[in-house]
């Protein structure tokens, strides 16, 4: 008896050990942040910065697309704040009651303190002489974006080529839908995730094109060199909102609500916007985006409610399971 | 024999079924029950798709061209481990392993900048007009050295054990070294190798991490069946996911079967024969 009793013990000890890990000291000074992919190096800034003004405060993040985020989220992971770079992502949160219904109101301009565009990454010289969303049909021209089946960020993309098509082909169905095909053909990869396209474009020189937010492409030319790489800004392109919210169903089980709160609101400052526009992107706060206004061309920005309809309808007609997204790589 | 050294079958026999069902049988139940709540309509519109079809084609055949690929070289591999012994042997022994430690990430990064029409290899066979990374080819090679250790593994000890006797007795009745394989080595190795390769086909059906890197991932023609799982995931269509997830699982179930039963049948024959 003895003997089963130690070996029970033995099997059963591990097993217990997994389930139960000693409660985390719950205290309100560490909070999780939840963010997209391409966003570490400009939060491990701003956490800093933030960390500054809040002595003892600690600020985890967590990395990848958006929608895993937002399931993972659903699923468990219990993140103080998101900082996504796109609202269905935050929308569905709300639906599952992780976050206020009305949670572009929690925060200025829609919950968003800073902004961006699908813009383009080429070749240093431009060899394939790439000026605009046209080009991106032409035979000869390989486009590097990851699956916008996967990325928030390729979804822009998407909508961002389509918004183009819509205006140079008024309107005509048939000939957006043979454009944004004609681009599909041509993509020689699709990586799941906005960083493993940069990998695939500028590591492994694969493609003539990358596409993806205005602020990656900044970054990549600082890291990588203008003599590697060029940055090249379409006529038009679609606003990019990178919206945040408080996870108020984790927040409040932490205790984290105020410093939720005053976390986000940091990226509203003058400090937060300035660490953003470093990191290349456009921000809100008037006098910073001044002191930035040689970096960033002025590019005629369109937007999401104007050209579609809103993220429901788009949801809908382009991203659901058999909609025209679907209709347009899944036909070949 | 003494079949209680370890106490007691109660105990132990319930330890095993408690094992199994929580790690095994009810994460399985889980997928099943969530693609069951679709309707046979709807679960079959999902898996029939034009997409998921294409997938299925291209999971299938690479994994098909993997396995005959491991079949030839991981039957060299473990004959030549086995039967002799050279300078740096127990490294090369010890590197086949390899492909079960690493994490397949890794493995899928390091052949994708290997086969990259910039990389080592892949420059070269880019001016032989071969690509290999972002096409089916590449997606084979990165399920070949995921899987290679499978049939390596299970036909060694096979060959260890191997009683020289036969093979001197055949020698002896003037068989040739094609005879002797054929008609002696082969028909003793082949449960081992069934085995193997069963595992090595299995592994390959389900493998991810390494592929996705080295893939392209393109719908229609470089798009696995897991990395659609994964998408319908992320579209938050857990149904759809499970739907095309659960015709893997039955892929697998209807495999393992088909090689237990082929291999029992091969047994009774060498026993027999």
């Amino acid at each position: 008896m003895n003997r089963l009793l130690i070996l029970g013990t033995a099997l059963i000890a591990p097993l217990a050990a997994l389930f139960v890990t000693p409660a985390l000291a719950q205290s309100p000074t560490k909070l999780l942040n939840a963010s997209y992919d391409v966003s570490r190096e400009l939060f491990v800034a701003e956490n800093e910065a933030f960390i500054k003004r809040h002595p003892g405060v600690a600020v985890d993040q967590s990395h990848a697309g958006t929608s895993k985020q937002a399931r993972s989220i659903a699923e468990g992971l219990e993140a103080d704040v998101v900082t996504f770079n796109q609202s269905t992502d935050i929308d569905f949160l709300a639906r599952q009651g992780f976050v206020a219904k009305d949670w572009t109101k929690a925060f200025p301009n829609n919950a968003s303190p800073f902004y961006s565009f699908p813009s383009f990454l080429v070749r240093a010289g431009n060899p394939k002489n790439i000026k605009d969303w046209g080009d991106l049909a032409r035979a000869d021209v390989h486009a590097v974006f990851p699956n916008p089946k996967t990325s928030g960020n390729a979804r822009y993309t998407y909508l961002a080529a389509y918004a183009w098509a819509k205006e140079a082909y008024k309107g005509d169905e048939e000939k957006i839908d043979a454009y944004i095909t004609k681009i599909f053909d041509n993509v020689p990869v699709f990586d799941t995730g906005g960083r493993a396209s940069t990998t695939t474009f500028v590591e492994r020189e694969t493609g003539d094109v990358l596409i993806t937010f205005e602020a990656e492409t900044r970054g990549i030319v600082k890291q990588y060199g203008a003599d590697k790489v060029e940055s090249v800004i379409p006529s038009v392109s679609l606003l990019a909102e990178f919206p945040v919210a408080v996870v108020e169903k984790v927040a409040k089980k932490h205790g984290t609500e105020a410093l939720a709160k005053s976390y986000l609101d940091f990226l509203y400052t003058e400090e937060g916007q300035r660490i953003a526009a470093q990191f290349g992107h456009r921000v809100q706060n008037e006098k910073v985006a001044g002191e930035f206004k040689d970096q960033f061309p002025a590019i005629r920005l369109v937007k999401v409610d104007d050209v579609f309809g809103g993220w429901d309808k788009i949801q809908k007609d382009h991203f659901a399971s058999g909609g025209t997204l679907d209709k347009l790589y899944g036909s070949r | 024999m003494r079949r209680n050294v370890l106490p007691g079958l109660r105990l132990s026999l319930g330890v095993t079924l408690f094992y199994v069902g929580l790690i095994v049988v009810l994460p399985l139940a889980a997928l099943v029950f969530k693609a069951a709540s679709l309707g046979p309509e709807d679960y079959w519109r999902i898996v029939s798709s034009s997409r998921a079809l294409a997938s299925y084609r291209v999971t299938v055949l690479s994994a098909l061209g993997a396995t005959v690929f491991n079949l030839f070289f991981g039957l060299a591999l473990a004959w030549v481990l086995t039967r002799y012994r050279f300078p740096g042997w127990r490294i090369v022994d010890a590197m086949v392993d390899l492909p079960f430690a690493l994490p397949t990430a890794v493995a899928g990064i390091a052949l994708t900048a290997l086969f990259t029409t910039n990389g080592w290899f892949g420059s070269i066979l880019a001016e032989l007009g071969i690509k290999v990374a972002y096409t089916p080819l590449g997606i084979m090679i990165a399920m070949c050295f995921t899987s290679l250790p499978f049939i390596v593994r299970t036909v060694q000890p096979v060959l260890e054990d191997l009683d020289p006797a036969l093979e001197e007795a055949a020698q002896s009745l003037g068989g040739s070294d094609w005879q002797i394989f054929r008609k002696v080595i082969l028909p003793l190795l082949t449960p081992a190798l069934l085995a193997g390769v069963s595992l090595s086909f299995a592994r390959s059906l389900g493998e991810f991490g390494a592929i996705i890197f080295i893939a392209g991932n393109q719908p229609m023609s470089t798009e696995i069946t897991a990395l659609l799982v994964f998408i319908r995931l992320e579209e938050y269509d857990y149904q759809a996911a499970a739907a095309v997830a659960s015709v893997l699982l039955i892929a697998a179930f209807v495999m393992l079967a088909l090689t237990n039963w082929m291999q029992s049948r091969a047994l009774r024959y060498t026993v027999r024969g």
